[in-house]
């Protein structure tokens, strides 16, 4: 029998999906639609937003108005819908590569405008629709398609780019700690300018085969075992938070957001 | 009510008329007083304008708001016309009503700014990857830019094609008297819309049409637009046998329309034995030349393609057949040309005159090369 | 009957907008009329031009090639835009434009256009609207009744008064020639 949630917002006829075993894209995609459930949103007025890769391919199986555009380009697609649209809730699906190499600057700006935009990132530290080659996530040192000798860029800290650039909402949490995940999105769809969370993805098929990771399992333990969140490590003794990644809520302020604001310049002209 | 503007400015008064209500670009000369009107006009009727991070969100964003019903625009010039070619072949993929403005300047590359060019009509035609449906419209003065406009978006809704208006430096800056007519004058068309209650196929047509159906994003009908070959669902689909049914249809739209989507003036034609063919802002020295060496009893005739894509074939076949030689000339090293060779077939010579250094091609120059081509 | 206009100067000195009210001051008078100007860094200082075609009959290459009329209030301007090709121009510079005697040019004048803004009306940026004056009231070219009416339509309100004394310096200046 089907999770009734399933039934309630996925396209059950595209079901399964087309991602590897032990991938986390679904996991993301599954909180997405619990948040949105939660939120009690009307299906009709969600519009997910998607660039190219594989986690762009979610929005396929998702049962709302879905956009899957060209590379890179998802926020600038979704720019559009929302400003010609505001009553329209879009969240914007997007992986590491798509999001900050080919998108980067239309992530920047989005967040610049702070525009009522939730993105999502499936950051996988790779690129895996095109078979493992490295991204701007990639972390220094390991191993990809592109990068046979170890990968000699500095990654990006998206969440941080992100509040670089004006995000007013800006979460970062892991595939296996589902219940912030599920959480903070529903707090970035809830908030009113733009929002940003980053959810780390395991890919054992290329980044973890590349690198000697091991199994999915074990790329989950890892996660479970390396990411904190920033607040509790903020209380724990140095030699505790070594090793350590963070994670958590980095950001939640409110600001004017870019429709509101336009709608307001378009009331003022009527007078 | 008569008015004196600018082809730029005549651009977006004839797109306010043909109901845009959404504009999203990136300011590049000489294009840029399209955005600076729409950004003072859009939001005193209710519309939207956004001046994007970059030229390729420029169109990327008017694409978003065509999905959710509004009548979108964007405009630029050459190098930001590069820039927006994936997603022009996105638009025709995913039919995405959309005008899209190239105000031509010259040169490759950065080129020369603020000079006129031709240099970007094969990049109209085929400057995105892939065999894709285009529309393409050129006009030659400031009141013909106000009505293709319009035409230009009235095309894009009713067969779901990216309408690209290509002007040129020459018409886009110029000053010219215009009579703006009232709305009621003006013939709109606004995409057909599934009726509610329907099962919706958003790339499904009826019996006997081509052109499917489109919904608002946000009116009910929740389908998915991709990019990737589709099926009549919309979702993606490997099979070669549905890709080529979409190709074909998507291919067939300017072929089958091509009565309704071609547009060209034939000017003294009929007893003419040259002809002159140029287009845009290069036609206006065309006709002045034309004029002079009638007088001067040559018995030449204009001819003006208005649809340059698709070219208006038929009817200069039928000339070709009939005159002794057809004089091209147009701001680059011979584009257009190569499409008249086509088309005369060998039946005529075909003579030219371009250049690609931002001056404009004055009478006096295509006079003296009419009689030494025309002895 | 065509008229070729060049008005040159410096970007900033108000050659453009000059360009625009003749223009839109021919067609109040039931005349066809194009502008086109130059575009670029010029607009921002260095020599500038605007160029009018005024005609009874429709315009169809909209741009200048042989003009009847040059204006240069520079010297920039004149080196730059002077056609001495045609030595039955006319062609109107400011008095601090020295031109070479060689030229030959047939319809030259030399008038106090800049001084003429700076100390009779006490505005300088006036100078464009003395020279419409002065061009006007020289040729004739557009009705003095519809130039008033176009300088007060295109002009910012405040600026109507100071405008027509600019406009009637200008005629004055005409009348001295």
């Amino acid at each position: 029998m089907n999770h009734p949630l399933a039934e309630s917002y996925f396209r059950m006829d595209k079901l399964p999906h087309i991602w590897c075993p032990g991938c986390s894209h679904g996991i993301i995609m599954a909180s997405i639609a619990r948040a949105i459930d939660r939120l009690g949103l009307d299906k009709d007025n969600v519009c997910i937003v998607s660039g190219i890769g594989c986690s762009s391919r979610a929005p396929g199986y998702m049962d709302f108005n879905t956009l899957h555009t060209t590379h890179g380009r998802a926020l600038a697609f979704a720019t559009g819908v929302k400003l010609a649209n505001p009553k329209l809730e879009v969240i914007v699906i997007s992986g590491d590569g798509d999001l900050s190499a080919i998108g980067g600057n239309h992530l920047i700006h989005a967040a610049r405008r702070n525009i009522g935009l939730t993105t999502i990132c499936f950051n996988n530290n790779i690129y895996g629709m095109t078979g493992g080659q490295y991204s701007p996530t990639t972390p220094t040192g390991d191993k990809a398609t592109t990068a046979p000798y170890g990968n000699i860029d500095k990654p990006f800290d998206i969440t941080k780019l992100a509040i670089g650039a004006g995000a007013t909402y800006a979460a970062k949490v892991t595939a296996f700690h589902v219940t912030q995940m599920d959480k903070y999105i529903e707090s970035a769809i809830a908030h009113k300018g733009f929002s940003l969370v980053e959810a780390i993805a395991v890919c054992p098929t290329y980044y973890g085969r590349k690198n000697r990771k091991g199994s999915a399992v074990e790329m989950m333990t890892w996660l479970k075992d390396h990411y904190i969140d920033f607040k509790v490590a903020e209380k724990l003794p140095p030699e505790k938070r070594e090793g350590k990644e963070l994670m958590g809520e980095f950001i939640n302020v409110d600001a004017p957001e870019y429709t509101a604001l336009y709608d307001a310049l378009i009331d003022r002209l009527k007078d | 009510m008569i008015k004196f503007l600018q082809g730029n400015e005549a651009c977006v008064e004839g797109a306010l008329m043909a109901g845009m209500r959404f504009y999203s670009g990136y300011p590049i000369t000489p294009s840029t007083e399209i955005a600076e009107l729409s950004a003072e006009r859009l939001p005193k009727v209710g519309g939207k304008f956004i001046q994007m991070e970059d030229e390729i969100s420029g169109i990327a964003a008017a694409i978003g708001a065509s999905l959710t019903g509004k009548k979108a625009m964007t405009a630029t010039s050459g190098p930001g016309f590069s820039l927006k070619q994936e997603n022009i072949g996105y638009a025709a993929l995913a039919e995405v009503p959309l005008v899209i403005v190239n105000v031509q300047r010259g040169g490759p590359s950065t080129g020369l700014p603020t000079s006129p060019g031709q240099g970007d009509v094969m990049q109209a035609r085929w400057g995105t990857h892939g065999d894709h449906p285009i529309i393409c419209l050129t006009p030659d003065s400031v009141t013909e830019t106000f009505y293709l406009t319009i035409r230009a978006f009235n095309l894009a809704e009713k067969y779901r094609v990216p309408v690209i208006l290509l002007t040129d430096e020459i018409t886009g800056h110029m000053r010219e008297k215009i009579d703006i007519p009232d709305p009621s004058e003006i013939e709109i068309y606004n995409r057909k819309r599934p009726e509610t209650g329907d099962v919706y196929h958003p790339y499904g047509v009826e019996p006997g049409e081509i052109v499917p159906r489109m919904a608002d994003f946000g009116s009910g009908f929740r389908y998915h637009v991709t990019g990737l070959m589709h099926d009549e669902t919309g979702f993606p689909s490997n099979s070669t046998e549905n890709a080529r049914k979409l190709m074909d249809r998507l291919m067939a739209k300017t072929v089958t329309y091509r009565d309704d989507i071609i547009d060209y003036e034939a000017l003294y034609t009929e007893d003419a034995d040259w002809l002159i063919l140029a287009y845009g802002g290069m036609s206006r020295s065309a006709r002045a030349a034309v004029k002079v060496l009638r007088q001067k009893g040559h018995s030449v005739g204009l001819f003006r393609p208005i649809s340059l894509w698709p070219f208006p074939e038929e009817a200069l076949s039928a000339l070709a057949g009939k005159v002794k030689g057809i004089l091209v000339t147009e701001l680059n090293y011979g584009q257009i040309k190569l499409e008249v060779e086509r088309i005369a077939c060998g039946r005529c010579p075909v003579e030219f005159l371009g250049r690609g250094n931002g001056e404009v091609i004055t009478p006096e120059m295509l006079i003296e090369t009419f009689e030494e081509v025309a002895k | 009957m065509q008229l070729e206009l060049r008005l040159s100067g410096s970007g900033g000195q108000g050659l453009i907008t000059a360009g625009i009210i003749l223009a839109e001051a021919a067609l109040a008078d039931g005349k066809n009329a194009v502008q086109t100007q130059s575009y670029g860094p010029e607009a921002r200082g260095g020599a500038s031009k605007a160029e009018v075609i005024i005609s009874d009959e429709i315009i169809d290459f909209p741009k200048v090639t042989r003009p009847n009329l040059i204006l240069a209030l520079t010297q920039d301007a004149a080196a730059k835009y002077v056609d001495a090709s045609n030595s039955d121009a006319m062609v109107i510079v400011d008095e601090s434009v020295e031109l070479s005697p060689e030229t030959g040019l047939k319809k030259l004048f030399r008038v106090p256009i800049i001084d003429t803004a700076r100390h009779e009306i006490g505005r300088e940026i006036v100078a464009n609207i003395v020279a419409l004056g002065l061009i006007v009231g020289l040729t004739q070219i557009v009705s003095q009744e519809n130039l008033e009416a176009t300088v007060i339509k295109r002009l910012p309100r405040g600026t109507e008064d100071l405008n027509r004394m600019a406009l009637q310096a200008g005629y004055d200046l005409a009348k001295q020639i």
